[in-house]
């Protein structure tokens, strides 16, 4: 059976930067595997600017982004497969994949890397009433029609989720002729940045309606019109609150799930807040050997912590191959008040390393106190302005700080 | 000039035109849509009922228990899953299991083997997911789940095989008879002509048989409401869990389907003819009812909701018969639940009993049962696939990334009969865009796929029914 | 005359007052720091914004683009419009620009490699 050192699921940003740390520290042989025809990943179809801007200190479009790295693997000789799809792993390091080339075949790797990334939430999962016609897409689909194949879904939008997702497309779609007659949002804030809605709403004078969401969809060959109502505080619809829109095409911007059959099926454990593996610092899973980084992980909100992520994995993925790594002693840090998860889960004492920890709160939360507490003593403490379930928040652990976690520590935010 | 034709492409007419084709017939089937199983046999439970619930001496009883024993064999000639999964009726108190040896009578007396009634302690024992609150039950281990739509698709396919035609998209306008034919004509001015016609047009069947002369029965529609849960649940329940029945029929069960999704359904309110809007209420209704049947359910898992309407009939028995006022016209009508486990049963009857009678036919010899199933390159070994993928490279590809599925399969899908032209005929033969994705990575790609093999634009490819285009102009 | 801005610098998204005199911002008040000022003034006198979109190319496949620098706000459909009578050849590398000048100083630039 052919082997590599480390063999990397998936050609998107975290593949692309956990292959080339990889490889820069020193694994033997790596090898990429794509589903797609190119490299890159849902970078290809973002063309938006605004990438970049933490990694290179500049605005770049997600293209321009990916291309940076793809000719970073490309310099360094990494060995890539497109148009092959990876069907599964299992515990002894064995890939199992498809392409038209090689047939159904098996490759052993020192070292796995999961980049599958994540995919959107469909409109079915929604249970939203009425008909079930044509013109009903999620946005990354649309953006997908609109940007890569340069074909119009349709010319009147309504838009469900205030996702950056969501609305980018509805800049996108305006831009391209179409009328965006509403974005509605079931939460009475947007998880998108605050630039997206000033640059791709307001600048368009397209509505946000908060606190709302589509309760019927009408239109029995193609869609005709949405039914929308505000919610009450449990996110149920209030009677006598329905307006109605007409339009030809809905997008769907509800929400992104980290892609892991392949992890499941290979019996990684997998975390319920995150919908990821667990990992620990070095972001190795539950099988010794099996890394993962980037929105397969979690859902980034930038890309720049993205490739960030997956340099960390490329280089203990690398290390690994190469049995350098040590031995490990791995205690549980878990979500406390206000705090929707934390990665990673699982912190390795002997790391010897400073640990970033990411988090993310569960709902905005103004004047907060971030605080990780192990065995009854603070580890750390710090405050800060303002929380949003949309940003990532990261903490730093000094290296020195390690030896102070208790078998379970919990992060908090305070106050609010 | 055919010698039978008949009208509409469901399961009914699926087995009907199948039955037909062994004979030295020429025969024909009309569709209204783009595709076949459009209607009934598109959006139901996919149940094989072992027939303990119909009455007594009724056509249902006689064609469900019929029906029964052929699917096996049926199913396995034409490469379509059929499974024997066992089903349940789960009675919630002592009236309600004190119905359930009534039931178990008259199953008895339908013809029905090994039924019996369980304990509370052997039901936990089976199905571990089942309430606590479940008293007893009627176990039917004869049950089974089929998928309605792929076994509508097979029997086609392989009756045009077999030398059936198709026509699609002829939606009926007029029917006259002319001497000893009849001569259809299609909304669009087509006309066909046939000796004999065979109305299986489902909720359409009264309009068909009015057209034709005969206002003998009347049809109504019911609706049912589904909800189908990721196929990471299965296992969930491995039988079909019914309720005691009621009036207004099975009411909502639980059950595996053939692909390991779950499916929880259905509701059964009277609409307007092929009404296929699910409702909040209906749907709440769904999940209410289902956790109290299986309360560790796990409705996070939904994948999709959709709706069938099915027909059923004034007589409150299936219709198959010549018309007793148009002679040559064989109506098939109000074939409700249990239908699908009885359409082979049906279609037998109908093509050696009512049609044999009226023109001549003989058994062809080399009429072939047998249909390579849509599915599949997924069932092969690993030497065989790569077999085929040396010598196709598409089945190389994989195209849905959450089913598996290879270019090659979707190709197949629309080259095949009865051919692929849409996006949801793809979907319901090989699966691809039906996963927990629902087709967002994968849509693009068949798109680009089916419009390639049929040399169209991607802006004449549509979901489903005509209008429902996916993409509608260039940008720029 | 006053004009109300919603700050992006920073997810706080203070609601920042700018007060204009004569053309001239005159004071800024709301503002939760220093960038929110510059910001607010900015998007006052002269709002700009990077365009990107998709151009055609003579094999009918789309390339992304964007402006070479921010254009003002009320400029972006014209800049749009002339992008969209545009079809540019193939071959295209990554920071070609496709059309110069689209308006004053602004150039219209590739932002992928096409075959």
């Amino acid at each position: 059976m052919t082997e590599y050192a480390v063999v990397v699921i998936g050609g998107g940003p975290a593949g692309l930067a956990a292959a080339i740390k990889a490889w820069d520290s020193g694994a033997e042989s790596v090898l990429v595997l794509e589903r797609d025809t190119v490299l890159g990943g849902i970078l290809n179809q973002c063309i938006h600017n605004g990438f970049g801007l933490t990694r290179f200190k500049e605005s770049l479009t997600g293209p321009e982004y990916a291309w940076r790295f793809i000719e970073e693997v490309k310099k360094r000789g990494i060995e890539v497969w497109t148009d092959t799809t990876v069907l599964s792993i299992d515990k002894e390091k064995r890939v199992f994949a498809i392409n038209s080339e090689r047939g159904v075949f098996s490759i052993y790797a020192k070292s796995i890397i999961l980049a599958m990334g994540c995919r959107e939430r469909s409109k079915g999962a929604l249970n939203i009433a009425g008909s079930r016609p044509s013109g009903l897409f999620s946005a990354g689909t649309a953006q997908k029609y609109v940007n890569v194949k340069g074909w119009l879904p349709g010319r009147e939008v309504v838009i469900l989720g205030s996702g950056d997702i969501g609305l980018i497309m509805a800049r996108r779609m305006t831009l391209e002729g179409a009328k965006v007659r509403a974005v509605c949002e079931i939460m009475p804030y947007s998880s998108g940045l605050k630039r997206n809605i000033v640059q791709c709403l307001d600048d368009f004078d397209i509505p946000l309606y908060l606190s709302h969401t589509i309760v019927e969809i009408e239109g029995r060959d193609r869609v005709s019109g949405v039914v929308i109502a505000k919610v009450d505080e449990n996110r149920k619809p209030i009677k006598g609150t329905e307006k109605r829109f007409s339009c030809d095409t809905v997008l769907f911007s509800v929400g992104l799930i980290p892609e892991n059959e392949l992890t499941a099926q290979a019996g990684i454990k997998l975390s319920s807040q995150t919908k990821g593996a667990v990992v620990d610092q070095n972001r190795e899973t539950e099988i010794e050997g099996v890394f993962a980084c980037g929105n397969v992980l979690h859902v980034h909100d930038l890309v720049d912590f993205v490739s960030e992520e997956a340099e960390i994995a490329g280089k203990s993925a690398a290390d690994y191959a190469n049995g350098v790594r040590g031995e490990k002693d791995c205690v549980e840090c878990v979500a406390g008040e206000s705090v929707g998860y934390v990665l990673p889960q699982l912190i390795d004492r002997k790391g010897g390393e400073n640990v970033k920890l990411y988090f993310r709160v569960r709902k905005p939360i103004r004047d907060g106190e971030i605080r990780l507490e192990s065995g009854g003593v603070t580890i750390f403490s710090k405050r800060k302005k303002i929380f949003t379930p949309g940003e990532m928040e990261s903490i730093i652990i000094k290296k020195e700080d390690l030896a102070k976690f208790d078998s379970k520590s919990v992060l908090s935010v305070i106050g609010g | 000039m055919f010698d039978v034709l008949v009208i509409g492409g469901g399961v009914i007419g699926g087995c009907v035109l199948r039955e037909l084709s062994k004979y030295s017939l020429s025969v024909c089937m009309i569709e209204k849509e783009s595709d076949v199983a459009m209607g009934a046999s598109r959006a139901n439970s996919g149940i094989v009922h072992a027939g303990f619930d119909a009455k007594v001496g009724s056509l249902k009883a006689k064609f469900n228990v019929l029906g029964h024993a052929m699917m096996e064999d049926y199913t396995k000639e034409l490469g379509v899953k059929f499974e024997r999964n066992g089903s349940l009726v789960v009675a919630f108190s002592k009236e309600e299991l004190n119905a359930l040896y009534e039931l178990k009578e008259r199953g008895k007396k339908n013809g029905v083997q090994k039924l019996r009634i369980l304990n509370k302690e052997e039901l936990k024992e089976i199905e571990p997911n089942l309430s606590n609150n479940a008293v007893g039950a009627l176990y039917a281990p004869t049950a089974g789940i089929v998928c309605p739509y792929k076994l509508a698709i097979a029997t086609i396919g392989n009756a045009m095989d077999n030398g059936a035609k198709l026509v699609l998209d002829f939606e009926c306008e007029s029917i006259t008879k002319n001497g000893d034919f009849f001569s259809v004509k299609s909304k669009d001015d087509r006309e066909i002509f046939s000796r004999i016609i065979i109305n299986c047009a489902g909720l359409g069947a009264q309009k068909i048989a009015n057209m034709a002369g005969d206002f003998s029965f009347q049809v109504k529609a019911r609706r049912g409401e589904y909800l189908l849960l990721d196929k990471n649940q299965s296992g969930f329940v491995k039988r079909t869990l019914f309720f005691a029945p009621t009036e207004k029929g099975k009411g909502i069960l639980v059950s595996p389907t053939v692909d390991g999704n779950i499916i929880l359904g259905p509701t059964a309110d009277e609409v307007e003819e092929n009404f296929t809007d699910t409702t909040t209420f209906g749907l709440s209704q769904i999940q209410d009812k289902a956790k109290v049947m299986t309360p560790n359910l796990k409705l996070s898992e939904v994948i999709t909701s959709f709706a069938g309407a099915r027909a059923y009939c004034d007589r409150h028995d299936f219709i198959v018969e010549e018309s007793t006022v148009v002679r040559g016209l064989i109506n098939c009508a109000g074939i409700e639940s249990p239908g699908l486990t009885s359409a082979p049963a049906i279609a037998k009857y109908v093509v050696e009993d009512l049609v044999l009678k009226d023109v001549e036919g003989v058994k062809k010899e080399d009429f072939n049962p047998t249909r390579r199933p849509d599915d599949f390159f997924a069932k092969l070994d690993v030497d065989d696939k790569n077999e085929i993928i040396k010598r196709e490279p598409s089945y190389g590809r994989i195209v849905c990334r959450c089913e598996k599925i290879t270019e090659g399969e979707i190709v197949r899908a629309i080259k095949v009969n009865p051919k692929a032209t849409t996006i949801d005929g793809v979907k319901r033969r090989v699966r691809a865009g039906m996963g927990r994705c629902q087709g967002g990575f994968c849509q693009p790609q068949i798109m680009e796929i089916i419009a390639r093999e049929n040399n169209l634009s991607v802006f004449d490819i549509n979901k489903g029914s005509k209008g429902s285009y996916i993409v509608k102009e260039i940008t720029k | 005359m006053r004009k109300r801005i919603i700050c992006t610098e920073c997810p706080l998204g203070c609601e920042v007052e700018v007060e204009l005199t004569n053309g001239e911002v005159s004071n800024v008040i709301g503002n939760g720091c220093i960038r929110g000022k510059i910001y607010a003034t900015n998007e006052t006198l002269s709002p700009k914004r990077m365009v990107t979109t998709t151009m055609r190319t003579d094999n009918g496949v789309m390339v992304p683009v964007k402006t070479s620098i921010p254009v003002d706000k009320t400029l972006v459909f014209d800049v749009i419009k002339l992008i969209n009578k545009s079809t540019v050849k193939l071959p295209i590398k990554i920071g070609q620009i496709l059309i110069k000048d689209v308006i004053d100083g602004v150039d219209i630039i590739s932002t992928a490699c096409l075959e």
